[in-house]
């Protein structure tokens, strides 16, 4: 291994890191707006609802990622409609047809994880929260979503995760992010140990600090579950 | 150039582009089965070395685990193609081959998933392995068996039950990933795809087309999962 030749290469890569960054953080935030609605949808009761999140979920789970984007990137200029209409502005740039690609697919699987944090939050809190005079939408915004986000936050992370690794996808339809950089440098050099090793080394680095974060989180919405602190004093009224 | 309609295209006619998409599909289930059976040897020797090896060994799939779950599968198949090629060619070179050799791609595409996916079925029979009764495993050494007949006979169907809906799981990320080996030239599924939309110029048909034909195949291997499953899992009482 080259160390100088890796160092310069750490500087070029680093250079592509806020772009991964922004894919990732814009297609997991449009994503998850998507995946609650799909979620919602999923457990309104509407028949009509229901099936449609069923068959986006079914379809965006069970095709690859890489066919998704292309079908945005180069499937949806074939139409005339497409190509005059206002969004042609946005459907051009490579950057908002990986985003959007990479959005679609995300909600797909999130919604599934938010679903099972809803189901899983226990009936008796919303019927407490309902015996309290709660309004429906107040007990969704105070009782029910805490507690899914709390259940569904170690999938969610999981999620997270493979999102940070499917940006690298974008290179493929001409983004210069982490990847689309290191596939330039390996093919301008053909040294390929160390561009993988650092490639490597940032996207590993990346997903540690997410881990950690999101562990961080899961921990300050749990302290119930949290050891108590030892006693000091004694408590009142057990004095005898 | 020709401007077929939808029909015409999954046709097998003489203009229809049924009969590529049909080799593309064969060749996504061969690098996605070539690639889920190299996984699954790395994956048994990885939970073997996660499960009872020493500390050296130990660490070692420890770390190969967490890097290659943490590290985007694009960048696996691009150090096994351009690493391939730069092995080969150094070899040619050596025997006095000029330029530049590439490497299959074939094999680099087969090699990535093999080592992306091991990584995954390592954690998916470290798991299984836990889940079998110790004292079933207890049982087979107290009738006297050897190593090797305990684990052909106790160990290693008690653990592939358990292990049968995390398999079937990497089998579907497998089979999707497969569509990044077309990076290497290799006419798969989706490769094949974008030579059709190339020379039709309907992308938008032959990507459909495409994940059409993904679906399917995710759909079908996944029900013989599933049916798999509830017959290796007869003899347990669920409930």
């Amino acid at each position: 291994m080259d160390i100088a030749f890796a160092a310069e290469t750490l500087v070029s890569l680093l250079s592509a890191l806020p772009l991964t960054l922004e894919l990732a953080i814009t297609a997991i935030a449009f994503g998850a707006v998507l995946a609650l609605a799909l979620a919602l949808a999923r457990l309104s009761g509407i028949l009509a609802l229901d099936w449609f999140a069923r068959l986006y979920v079914f379809v965006f789970r069970g095709t690859p990622l890489l066919v998704q984007i292309f079908l945005i990137y180069y499937g949806l200029s074939q139409f005339g409609a497409v190509r005059h209409s206002i969004f042609w502005p946005v459907l051009r740039e490579p950057y908002w047809c990986a985003v959007l690609a990479l959005m679609l697919n995300t909600a797909a699987y999130a919604s599934e994880i938010i679903r099972g944090g809803l189901l899983s939050v226990p009936h008796g809190q919303v019927e407490a929260a309902r015996a309290c005079g709660m309004p429906r939408f107040m007990i969704f915004r105070r009782i029910v979503m805490p507690l899914a986000i709390r259940q569904a936050l170690p999938g969610y992370g999981n999620e997270m995760i493979s999102m940070v690794k499917a940006t690298s996808l974008a290179s493929i339809i001409t983004l210069m992010e982490i990847t689309g950089v290191a596939a330039k440098i390996i093919s301008e050099t053909y040294r390929v140990i160390e561009v993988f090793v650092v490639a490597g080394a940032i996207y590993l680095a990346i997903n540690f600090l997410l881990t950690r974060l999101i562990a961080f989180v899961e921990y300050q919405l749990s302290p119930h579950q949290r050891q108590l602190l030892p006693m000091t004093g004694r408590l009142k009224g057990e004095s005898h | 150039m020709s401007n077929p309609g939808f029909l015409d295209i999954i046709s097998f006619g003489p203009d229809g582009w049924g009969h590529a998409l049909a080799a593309g599909a064969w060749m996504t289930i061969l690098i996605a089965l070539a690639g889920f059976a190299i996984g699954s040897v790395i994956g048994t020797l990885g939970a073997w070395a996660k499960i009872s090896g020493g500390r050296f060994l130990r660490m070692f799939a420890d770390a190969y685990t967490t890097i290659l779950r943490g590290i985007p599968d694009l960048l696996v198949i691009y150090l096994f193609y351009f690493g391939g090629s730069a092995v080969v060619t150094a070899v040619g070179q050596f025997f006095g081959a000029e330029g530049f050799v590439s490497f299959p791609g074939f094999l680099a595409g087969t090699l990535a998933v093999g080592v992306t996916s091991g990584a995954q079925q390592t954690e998916v029979f470290r798991g299984a392995f836990r889940a079998v009764h110790p004292g079933e495993l207890e049982a087979a050494t107290a009738c006297g068996m050897g190593r090797v007949l305990k684990f052909r006979r106790i160990t290693a169907p008690l653990t592939l039950r358990h292990a049968l809906p995390g398999l079937g799981n990497v089998w579907q990320v497998v089979l999707k990933e497969s569509a990044l080996v077309s990076v290497t030239g290799v006419v798969e599924l989706l490769r094949q795809a974008q030579i059709g939309a190339g020379s039709t110029s309907l992308p938008f048909d032959f990507y459909f087309i495409a994940a059409m034909i993904y679906l399917a195949i995710s759909t079908v291997s996944g029900a013989c999962l599933n049916a798999s499953e509830r017959w290796f899992s007869r003899g347990v009482r669920r409930g």
